[in-house]
């Protein structure tokens, strides 16, 4: 048979195994063998992503720490219904004062220590004031707490808003093509010949300072990243089968973008906007110290280095280095999260096994 | 398609692009609430005629589209105006500072390319070791710190407790003498911090993903060298998504200039654009504006370009 | 002493799910100008063994224990400096996809030359010279302007080919193929095949063909080799298997090719799917989808025996059939029903009812 090798193809006809499915069908004997691995099979995406999330050690601890500054920002001091409000004015709503001090008392001078000229104010950190007094006698963890209010809100209303800018945009632009994308992506294209602070400044030079006008600033910048990112994502989403096959059983335009086109581009818009909010912050903070945020009477992290700039360079370090540390765990907790919710929805990142 | 072909083909997109910056920055001034010349007179009462002989003046009276035209075809010629707040031709102000903010930017973007990228392939080639984390949790850190508070505890290290390095920069030197030069350093040393934490990271996973793809087992099969095997196959095959990113990083570079000079009250174009947006000077803020926008657009165009001569399959 | 001599080849990953053992105890063995053929579902450890081969196991894999011998000489004890210098000269390779396996920066011609200038050192112009005869002799029309085109350049079949002339192109005694037509159409996977083959024979270099395609291995090979989860379970030249497959898996893979003019309603199956290479069945590996099953095969790990003698069988210098199955150990009650027929357009006939368990058919 071997010597046939070369030229038997044809004579050797079809070769067809009998019997073999009849002893599947028949099989009698039953294994107990199971595999304990077990796959998990028709879970959804968020499912594996929420699992893969809790298995992140530094992503928990990042989520971890910005649940903590948020509730300080919180609980810093009572919130009182603003009095513009009608009937409700001046109820307080958050009783709880967290804060050893009053952010604006100027305490200092009730210290222990007899007050003398050198020490009245900029105290080093003591027992009693954790992270030491600023120039003016204030204690400076209760003005981080009360401070974090600015920089926390800003970081997310300016994020959420720029979502609902960036997301529709970007959708339609994908969606559409055409003309309406060419209109929207070269919007796009032309701010990002800006730097991102550029840009800020610049509106911020239109507009003025003031809390609403730099959250504004910090949309008309933040958009574009969602709007780029989610049009690139559902011109590889709608090429998919799903999506004509949604189309061809009539679906609205609207219906196929919501349901069949989002949930499946969404995942790096996620990410983005989750990294985002550390940069806003960041900018915000930016901002406040080149003197073009919050006016210096607020405690915005920011706006307290810009006002200790001179004592940093004299060497009394506690009074900027403190605001600037919050600034950054902040931002270290928001990239740790944001790179766990990457990880979460593309496990394949890196680290990936290989072999076949 | 030739490398020239593609790079010409590149230029003629970037026209529309250009104009549309210089529309915007045009624009910018007249989306200001309130009549544009209140930031001429600085806001000082005026009689109507006096206003009527300003606005002449400046052209205010002109059709939109004529402003415009007048504006560009002046800014073509690097006339940008007088500044309001010294009354100097805009042009003189930023040519004083321009070379001060270029060799601080440059500065920052050679300590980036050059520590991020062989830290990069160091990490990706000994991935999940020591080396890895280390320049990973670096990586981290150096992402999030603010420039501006780096930049601080630079000064409060290096020039308060350390006394190495003067607080202020010296005054009345040029742009060249080793005292500048030297005072250069920490505020690069500040804004690069960020850029070469990322480009680090970056290097490092477009590493990890070339390395695990056949033709790198293919160069091995081959019997050729790791050094070949990294340093010629995976090195330029890595560099090319790094490259893009590193042209991002000149837009990411003025940003960090911007507030990085407040800090060490640097002389340059950055302290000038905060000043001035401070003090409504128009003129200068536009003019900045605009030099930026221009510059990132160019600095995107030699990336693509860049991309294309290390990509072959891009020309196509 | 045969070319290549593979044994008891145990090659691990340490992986954060557990250790994927990707082959267990593997020997086998290919001679001088043979070819051989690797066959078995994807993750049944062929491309490990291969890499194993090339000495290219890679993080977090580890050759625990055996021992590859090249012309005597165990590759495994060789340092870095020398076994490159065997590496794509002595023994190459010829990867799955080329596409992948072509570095996109780098012309054709450099990638060929590289290997070239690398093992046999002759100068840059003689490299060149050597490249586009490569080319050339895989059947690249044009092969001096080729030689300067990119891989993109280049259709699915032809880059290919310029892989081949890259694995000849230092003149090599062992050809390792992995996979090289699966990701190529029908057309051209017979060109690609049938190149192989005029190469084979004209340079007179062994190939070890790595595919989970029995029609190509019927085509193409001396002798075979069927892996299950990291085992070798059957070895024997084509036709034994072909006519006279003596493990259940081989049949079961035999029985689910569809052919074309086929009269059956539906096609024959293996049930379940091959086990998790952490997680292994005991006893013999492929219980759990076999239709012979008995509760021994729970218990006892098959050994690869003759199945004629039913005696244990040293691979490294057997020549007949091999299979790793307790029917032909005796220890099987029931037996291994099945039946081969080879039919051709006009009628049927049978060519032997094989497989009945009893060892000395």
């Amino acid at each position: 048979m071997a010597t046939e090798r070369n030229d038997a193809g044809p004579e050797r006809g079809r070769i067809r195994v009998e019997g073999y499915d009849a002893a599947t069908d028949d099989r009698e004997f039953d294994t107990a063998w199971e595999p304990t691995l077990q796959s998990e099979e028709g879970k959804g995406r968020l499912y594996y992503a929420w699992r893969r999330f809790k298995r992140n050690r530094l992503a928990l601890a990042g989520a971890a720490t910005i649940g903590f500054m948020t509730l300080c920002a919180i609980f810093a001091q009572p919130i009182r219904v603003p009095e513009q409000v009608p009937v409700l004015a001046g109820q307080l709503v958050q009783p709880v004062a967290l804060a050893p001090a009053d952010p604006a008392n100027q305490e200092v001078l009730l210290g222990h220590q007899p007050p003398t000229t050198e020490h009245l104010f900029d105290w080093p950190p003591s027992m009693l004031h954790l992270f030491g007094t600023d120039w003016a006698g204030r204690d400076i963890l209760s003005r981080m707490m009360y401070g974090a209010r600015w920089s926390l809100s800003i970081g997310f209303i300016a994020v959420v808003v720029a979502l609902f800018i960036g997301v529709p945009l970007g959708a339609i632009a994908g969606y559409y093509g055409g003309y309406v994308d060419e209109v929207i992506m070269r919007v796009v294209d032309l701010l990002y010949a800006f730097p991102f602070i550029v840009l800020a400044i610049a509106v911020i030079a239109i507009l003025g300072r003031g809390y609403w006008e730099l959250v504004f600033a910090l949309i008309v910048v933040g958009w574009l990243a969602y709007a780029r990112i989610l049009r690139g994502e559902i011109l590889s989403v709608k090429e998919n089968e799903y999506v004509t096959a949604a189309k061809a059983l009539g679906a609205t335009d609207r219906s196929v973008i919501v349901r069949h086109i989002l949930p499946n581009a969404m995942a790096p818009v996620i990410v983005q906007a989750t990294l985002s909010v550390g940069t806003v912050v960041l900018a915000a903070a930016a901002l406040g110290f080149i003197g073009l945020g919050l006016s210096p009477a607020s405690a915005e992290w920011g706006v307290m280095l810009r006002v200790e700039q001179d004592s940093m360079a004299r060497g009394r370090w506690w009074a900027g280095f403190f605001p600037g540390l919050a600034i950054f765990v902040f931002v270290l907790a928001i990239n740790l999260v944001g790179d766990g919710v990457r990880d979460a929805f593309d496990p394949q990142g890196e680290g990936g096994e290989r072999f076949r | 398609m030739s490398l020239r072909r593609y790079v010409l083909k590149r230029l003629l997109i970037t026209i529309p692009l250009l104009l549309g910056v210089t529309l915007a920055t045009f624009a910018m001034v007249h989306f200001i609430p309130g009549d544009p010349i209140d930031f001429i007179t600085l806001f000082t009462e005026l009689d109507p005629e006096t206003k009527q002989e300003i606005r002449a003046r400046y052209g205010l009276d002109d059709p939109i589209y004529i402003q415009y035209l007048d504006w560009l075809a002046d800014a073509a010629r690097g006339d940008f105006g007088t500044s309001i707040t010294t009354r100097q031709p805009v042009t003189k102000e930023i040519a004083e500072r321009l070379p001060f903010t270029l060799m601080m930017g440059s500065m920052a973007f050679v300590i980036a390319i050059v520590t991020a990228i062989p830290a990069g392939i160091a990490a990706a080639y000994h991935r999940n070791t020591k080396v890895d984390q280390v320049s990973r949790v670096a990586a981290l850190l150096g992402i999030a710190i603010p420039n501006f508070w780096l930049g601080l505890i630079l000064i409060l290290v290096f020039a308060s407790w350390l006394d190495v390095f003067p607080v202020l920069p010296p005054t009345g030197e040029g742009l060249l003498s080793s005292e500048m030069i030297v005072y250069t350093l920490l505020p690069a040393l500040a804004i690069g911090t960020g850029s070469t934490a990322l480009l680090m990271r970056l290097m490092r996973s477009s590493m990890v993903e070339e390395l695990d793809k056949d033709y790198v087992t293919m160069a091995r099969a081959k019997g050729l060298p790791e050094r070949t095997v990294v340093g010629k196959h995976v090195l330029r095959n890595s560099l090319i998504s790094v490259v893009t990113v590193a042209a991002i990083q000149v837009a990411f570079i003025i940003s960090g200039s911007v507030v990085v000079e407040i800090v060490f009250s640097y002389p340059g174009l950055g302290r000038l654009l905060v000043n001035r947006v401070r003090n409504h000077d128009f003129p200068v803020i536009q003019a900045l504006v605009l030099i930026i926008g221009v510059a990132v657009i160019f600095a995107n165009l030699l990336a693509d370009v860049l991309y294309a001569y290390l990509d072959p399959r891009i020309r196509y | 002493m045969a070319m290549l001599e593979v044994e008891d080849l145990n090659v691990r990953f340490y992986t954060e799910d557990g250790v994927v053992k990707a082959t267990n105890d593997l020997s086998y063995r290919v001679e001088a100008g043979e070819r051989f053929g690797v066959v078995g579902e994807s993750g049944a450890g062929k491309s490990v063994t291969s890499l194993a081969v090339m000495g290219l196991v890679d993080e977090p894999g580890v050759i625990e224990s055996g021992e590859i011998r090249f012309k005597g000489e165990d590759l495994l004890e060789l340092d870095d400096e020398e076994m490159r210098r065997l590496r794509g000269n002595e023994i190459a390779m010829i990867f799955q996809d080329a596409e992948t396996a072509l570095n996109p920066a780098y012309t054709v011609g450099e990638q060929i030359s590289e290997a070239i200038r690398h093992h046999l050192a002759p100068g840059e112009a003689a490299a060149e010279e050597r490249s586009i005869e490569m080319l050339e002799s895989v059947g690249i029309p044009d092969p001096a302007t080729r030689y300067s085109n990119y891989p993109h350049e280049f259709s699915g079949g032809m880059q290919q080919r310029a892989v081949i002339a890259m694995a000849l192109s230092c003149d090599p005694d062992l050809i390792i193929a992995d996979e090289p037509t699966t990701a190529l159409d029908v057309t051209i996977e017979a060109q690609i095949l049938t190149l192989l083959e005029e190469i084979a024979e004209e340079f007179d270099t062994a190939i070890q063909l790595i595919t989970h395609d029995l029609g190509v291995v019927a085509e193409f090979c001396d002798r075979m080799m069927v892996m299950y989860a990291g085992h070798p379970v059957e070895m024997a030249p084509v036709e034994d298997v072909y006519y006279d497959p003596q493990h259940p898996y081989t049949v079961g893979l035999m029985s689910s090719i569809p052919r074309i003019g086929d009269d059956r309603d539906r096609l024959d199956t293996i049930p379940g799917r091959m086990p998790d290479l952490i997680e292994m069945p005991p006893g013999c590996n492929f219980h759990p989808r076999c239709p012979y099953a008995e509760e021994v095969c729970t218990r006892r790990e098959p050994p690869l025996v003759d199945t004629d003698t039913g005696q244990p069988a040293d691979v490294a210098d057997h020549d007949s059939q091999v299979a790793a199955c307790l029917a032909h150990t005796g220890e099987l009650t029931g037996r291994l029903d099945y039946e081969v027929t080879v039919r051709d357009d006009t009628h049927s006939r049978p060519v032997g009812s094989t497989g009945d368990g009893s060892p000395s058919e």
